[in-house]
């Protein structure tokens, strides 16, 4: 199988033919994003200082260390992925808001965000989760840091990344969501486990 | 040593220590991520492993944080009552996580309650946490360090159940956290379960079980049957690793109990992930020291 790889500004036909549990890999622009800049910029209202069109994001707040020699230039040491499903709440008016197409993250999103990658032609991906070295030996060059004032791990770090991956599609353009089907299925699964093992506690004296 | 000397030489011992358990996992983590690893057959669960094992390797050469969330760190303390610097403790350990985090360096983790502001120095009000329990007539102190990851700390909750609820209750309120909120903690997950009579209790010594080495029992026969029979129904859901599926859940289930009371049974939830930062050093009366958690650690 060839290597499919996404190429920032990222077009809506590039995403179209991705399908939940394909594995793709990036090249070029890679925005940290979490919790603090989704809550700024949508509930806040205050303007992002990236323009975020056509590229991706990333929920990771990373350990950056400032080059002795270069004050102001950032050497990334370990950035994984962080819980995406913690920017639900606001990640569907932050692809509307921004026209961002690719998402990296780790663990499932719901229904909101798998809405608006179908509406926006967007796609959720996640990066094996704590494998944070890994991730940081695909990053070309940390180009600049905004917000640092939210702190290290929410600050927005611009990135350009070359074949970052293994991306796992989670959320696709047709909305299929990935780990929400793993979760029903789990969901069945434990009916039984768990009807098994309450036959065998029955503590009480 | 004088006074000062030994506070230095403990606080430089401490700092190493917590920065090395951050790049590399304990032995008994690693034992148990290749077992489970070598069971996968799906290319998916392979994948995910090849990533793990890539990036454990990449930390050691490079000499990095293998995850970027290095945690709120925790300490938890069994000291002897003899221990001479029993009161150099909690300072140097202070003193420990602000010179880790720039040596190591570890990332900024501790958010002031109200203020909103990180400290950028990963200590704050009562940061790092540190827990205690004093051995009577003892000279030496245990240390187990432990990296708080916000992934594996979010499916954390704890709950008081009335006795008519029973075990049953208890099984079913851990399985549906696992199920949901367990997924997206970087599965193979370590479980930590306490058993007690009132929440703080039952939250505390889950936490406590996730500091036992895997593959060791809980103390009661019920107990370790219990902790064997929700390894394997959670192993059976088949979460795999990232929660993409795959042939296990859970790197094991350990479980802390607690006398409750009559009218209660309160149980709590602690997860760890798969990148399971803890570490246990001792220092003796004359802070010679040795790692028991990493087998040939050299700081």
């Amino acid at each position: 199988m060839s290597k499919k790889i996404l190429t920032t500004p990222i077009k809506n036909e590039d995403l179209e033919s991705l399908t939940i549990g394909d594995v793709v890999f990036l090249n070029g622009y890679l925005v940290t994003s979490r919790d603090d800049v989704h809550h700024r910029h949508i509930t806040q209202g205050k303007e992002l200082p990236v323009d975020l069109a056509g590229k991706a994001i990333f929920h990771a707040g990373p350990i950056m260390q400032e080059k002795k020699d270069e004050p102001g230039k950032y050497e990334v040491i370990s950035i994984g992925p962080t819980t995406s499903m913690r920017m639900e709440k606001l990640q569907k008016e932050f692809i509307e808001a921004t026209g961002l197409k690719l998402v990296v993250g780790k663990g499932g999103m719901g229904p909101k965000t798998a809405e608006a990658c179908q509406a926006n032609k967007t796609v959720h991906t996640v990066f094996p989760g704590g494998c944070a070295v890994l991730a940081a030996s695909r990053v070309e060059e940390v180009e600049s840091v905004e917000w640092l004032d939210l702190g290290m791990p929410e600050a927005m770090w611009v990135m350009r990344v070359k074949e970052f991956g293994p991306l796992i599609v989670s959320i696709d353009t047709k909305g299929n969501n990935l780990f929400e089907k793993n979760k029903a299925m789990f969901n069945e699964k434990k009916e039984t486990v768990v009807a098994e093992i309450i036959k065998h506690v029955d503590y009480l004296d | 040593m004088d006074l000062n000397t030994q506070r230095e030489h403990f606080i430089d011992v401490m700092a190493k220590f917590t920065g090395y358990a951050g790049k590399h996992l304990p032995d008994d983590v690693i034992a148990k991520l290749e077992e489970l690893r070598s069971q996968e057959d799906t290319p998916m669960a392979k994948l995910v492993y090849d990533a793990m094992f890539d990036d454990l390797k990449m930390a050691h050469e490079l000499n990095r944080p293998a995850c970027q969330d290095t945690g709120v760190i925790q300490y938890f303390v069994q000291v002897g009552s003899k221990f001479p610097m029993i009161d150099e403790i909690e300072s140097c350990l202070v003193e420990a996580v602000k010179k880790a985090t720039i040596e190591s360096p570890l990332r900024h983790n501790c958010v002031e309650i109200f203020d909103e502001k990180n400290t950028g120095n990963n200590v704050g009000t009562r940061i790092p946490w540190i827990d205690w329990e004093v051995v009577p007539h003892n000279d030496e102190v245990k240390i187990y360090m432990y990296m708080a990851g916000g992934g594996c700390s979010l499916p954390g909750t704890a709950k008081v159940l009335m006795p008519l609820e029973g075990y049953d209750g208890a099984v079913k309120f851990i399985f549906d956290q696992i199920t949901s909120y367990g997924i997206n903690a970087c599965p193979p997950l370590l479980v930590g379960i306490g058993i007690a009579g009132s929440v703080e209790v039952a939250a505390k010594l889950s936490k406590k079980a996730l500091l036992r080495p895997i593959g060791t029992h809980n103390s009661n026969t019920r107990g370790a049957e219990l902790e064997a029979m929700i390894e394997k129904g959670l192993n059976d859901i088949e979460i795999g690793p990232g929660g993409l599926t795959g042939k296990n859940s859970v790197m094991g289930v350990n479980i802390e109990q607690a006398g409750r009371h009559p009218a209660t049974i309160a149980v709590g939830l602690s997860t760890g992930c798969w990148a399971h930062r803890r570490a246990l050093i001792k220092f003796d009366s004359s802070l010679e020291y040795e790692i028991i958690s990493h087998k040939g650690a050299v700081l």
